[in-house]
């Protein structure tokens, strides 16, 4: 589903390379985790898969489904399939969540020729996806994310994953600004986006979340490469001794 | 500098064919010669039918005119104006004072329709839109219970026609033209006008007074609530012409009335003049709401045409515990300068003013208010939102004052801005002067770009650029598109989409 070849990103303004030479395959059904230690390239990587101008991609590909999508811009990916959950959701003042999920729904069935949602369906939905994540229907009439607490915004993020139904789902952080109960909610919520014709890239800090979200692969990144792949015991093996090791190894 | 191409050819998008309201009506039109000296406002008023003393008000406002110098203390910028090219009347030939629909020239019905204003009443009865079920729950409006509408449509110089008249009858509302109440109520207009506006208050409201065409005029008698919305459309279509309405609202002791106006005009490379008036009186208890959705043609993607719009628009709070207030939307004109104010004579009186102000291309925008707080306990809240995208200038300008009487004046304003790219400017120009020392007033601002960020996180969920950025406006609008009625605030969000296009570079 998804494939990157030698990837070399840099930041546009001042030309620092992040991502240098990174080489990463995920395929349909899989769930694959990005772990490294700060700095490594993990965010940027996430939002150089979204088509964030404030990155420019020097060398290399990345094929979706087969096909490059680096001529295309944040909401055409989107609405091919491409979902980012951001570790710092943005606040949009004025705009009710309930607002903004109806908007970018039906811009996306827009981009795929569909008629737009009637409202009852679109209530149905939203209600429907709004219970597995212990939301009330009172927050979604909030604007989005302004006032929200850490774990409020995660899990707007996760609503927002399974109203949209993406094919790639890429998590950046969603653990981050959790507790126990929340990452609980949150981690049931990516699980049951699990199929067979999805792929999820959690991307994480620490082993913690893939105790919820159990990875069939997990992927080291360290100065903007993949150093080293493995399945879910090297997420162990890197809880038990750290990154030293492993950027030894590579070394 | 492929960033600023890239800028210079999006802003060009917003070019006249952004603006769907330019297309020009083809109808024989009678016409005063261009220039302004007292031969053309006796001309005027001699069309008009006027009375004696009319036209002795209207040469009175010339002869001051005459002695005044125009205003330079806005922040727009534009050529010197040469008051002697512009024909201060022009109005439909076949339409000597249609008094029903079916006398009108079918040509105007077609230009109203083409503009979406609907002039037919069943047509109106029948035909009303039902916003969709999430935009109800939002509206705190209730036009659509009764579902009507009473238009008066200006047409360059004259009122057209104006609907539901008979059943506002009924109900005691007067709603006709300035220029059949000057002929039909000449007490009510010799009491009032000019009693809010006199016609010694600013250069184009003299200039107004001297030469107005037509305008609204109405009139709420004490204790009903007008059964529906009045409104009137202004269209400017004659080249070479000004656009100049005089409108006239009383509400007497406890009545109410929500007025709502709405402006279009042809795309020209000639810049035109519209010089309005806008008088409201609203008496004890009384309440006046008006609202505003200002299209005028805002010029090309160089800054070449557009309207001039010079704007006098001011209420009184005449009588005690009575309010006024204004919302506007402003996305039109290649220059705006306006202040719609409230003088809040009556104690326990209520001033207050809601304002978005769009400008994209190289339009300027000089606008604000005043709240004068004169009686005792008044109290005024501005909420003001200015939008400059493009090359444009956008500023507002507020006065706030109490005077030595008005014990207990109150003001809130809030003027934010929002800057859409960086070939724009964003000012405000607040005044305050508290005479009374218990008077409170707050004042806050802020002024921010939409950030990356944002407009990432909104793209990354499948929205694109252009909604993207209309989305994040329209949230920050927000406060005041829920102060409109129903109908103008759906329409007033699409406009400022509208207007925004192309604004992103």
């Amino acid at each position: 589903m998804l494939e990157i070849k030698n990837l070399h990103a840099r930041i546009a303004e001042d030309g620092t390379e992040i991502i240098r030479g990174l080489n990463l395959t995920v395929k349909a059904g899989e769930v694959a985790a990005i772990m490294g230690p700060n700095g490594s390239g993990k965010s940027t990587l996430s939002y150089v898969l979204a088509g964030r101008e404030d990155y420019e991609v020097t060398e290399g590909e990345i094929l979706y489904n087969g096909e490059s999508i680096l001529e295309m811009d944040p909401a055409e990916r989107a609405a091919s399939g491409i979902f980012l959950a951001f570790q710092y959701p943005m606040e949009i003042p004025g705009v009710a969540t309930m607002e903004f999920l109806k908007v970018a729904m039906n811009a996306q069935r827009k981009a795929r020729g569909e008629e737009p949602l009637t409202i009852p369906e679109f209530l149905k939905r939203v209600k429907a996806a709004a219970g597995t994540l212990d939301m009330d229907m009172a927050m979604l009439k909030r604007p989005l994310n302004v006032g929200f607490s850490g774990g409020e915004k995660k899990r707007a993020e996760i609503l927002q994953m399974k109203l949209l139904q993406p094919k790639l789902c890429v998590l950046d952080e969603t653990d981050s600004g959790l507790d126990i109960d929340a990452l609980k909610i949150v981690a049931d919520g990516v699980n049951a986006l699990r199929s067979p014709d999805r792929a999820i890239v959690v991307i994480t800090h620490y082993q913690r979340l893939l105790e919820h979200i159990v990875p069939d692969t997990v992927h080291v990144l360290y100065k903007g490469q993949v150093i080293k792949s493995g399945d879910k015991s090297l997420a162990m093996e890197l809880e038990a001794n750290g990154y030293a090791g492993i950027i030894e190894e590579a070394a | 500098m492929p960033a600023v191409q890239e800028t210079i050819d999006q802003v060009r998008k917003i070019d006249v064919d952004q603006y769907k309201y330019g297309f020009e009506t083809e109808i024989e039109m009678d016409k005063a010669p261009k220039g302004l000296n007292e031969d053309i406002i006796r001309l005027i008023s001699a069309k008009k039918d006027e009375p004696e003393w009319m036209l002795e008000w209207r040469l009175g406002a010339f002869r001051r005119w005459m002695t005044l110098e125009e205003p330079k203390w806005a922040r727009v910028q534009y050529p010197e104006i040469d008051f002697q090219d512009i024909h201060y009347y022009a109005a439909p030939k076949s339409t000597p004072g249609p008094t029903s629909l079916d006398e009108v020239d079918p040509e105007l019905l077609r230009t109203y329709e083409k503009l979406g204003i609907p002039l037919r009443e069943q047509e109106i009865l029948a035909g009303v839109q039902k916003p969709a079920a999430s935009e109800l729950e939002e509206a705190n409006d209730n036009v659509y219970k009764s579902g009507r509408v009473a238009v008066d449509a200006v047409f360059d110089s004259v009122s057209v026609v104006t609907t539901f008249k008979k059943e506002l009858a009924q109900a005691g509302v007067i709603f006709c033209s300035i220029s059949e109440a000057i002929r039909e109520h000449p007490e009510l207009v010799k009491k009032y006008l000019g009693s809010v506006v006199p016609t010694t208050d600013n250069y184009y409201a003299t200039l107004n007074s001297a030469v107005f065409t037509d305008g609204s005029f109405v009139f709420v008698p004490k204790g009903v609530r007008c059964p529906m919305e009045l409104s009137t459309y202004f269209r400017i279509n004659e080249k070479g012409t000004g656009q100049f309405e005089r409108t006239l609202i009383i509400a007497e002791e406890g009545s109410y009335v929500s007025y709502l106006e709405g402006c279009t005009a042809p795309q020209r490379d000639e810049n035109q003049l519209h010089a309005a008036v806008v008088e409201l009186i609203a008496l004890d208890d009384a309440e006046i709401k008006y609202s505003t959705v200002q299209n005028w043609y805002p010029g090309d993607a160089e800054g070449k045409g557009g309207i001039y719009n010079f704007v006098t628009k001011r209420g009184d709070c005449r009588g005690d515990r009575s309010k006024i207030s204004w919302t506007q939307v402003e996305t039109g004109s290649a220059i705006t300068w306006k202040y719609p104010s409230c003088i809040l004579r009556g104690d326990d009186s209520q001033g207050e003013f809601y304002s978005i102000a769009v400008s994209n291309g190289y339009q300027q925008i000089d606008s604000g208010t005043k709240m004068i707080h004169l009686g005792k306990n008044t109290t005024s809240r501005v909420i003001s939102k200015g939008i400059a995208a493009g090359f444009s200038q956008n500023t507002y300008r507020g006065q706030i004052s109490a005077h030595r009487k008005a014990t207990n004046a109150r003001n809130f304003t809030n003027c934010d801005s929002l800057l859409i790219g960086d070939q724009c400017g964003a000012h405000t120009v607040p005044y305050i002067e508290a005479k009374n020392s218990t008077a409170q007033f707050e004042h806050e601002a802020t002024t921010s770009k939409i950030s990356e960020d944002q407009k990432f996180y909104v793209m990354q969920r499948g929205i694109p650029e252009e909604e993207a950025i209309a989305l994040i406006v329209n949230g920050f609008v927000k406060d005041v598109i829920q102060e409109l009625p129903m109908e103008f605030a759906v329409e007033a969000q699409k406009l400022i989409g509208i207007s925004l296009e192309g604004s992103v570079g």
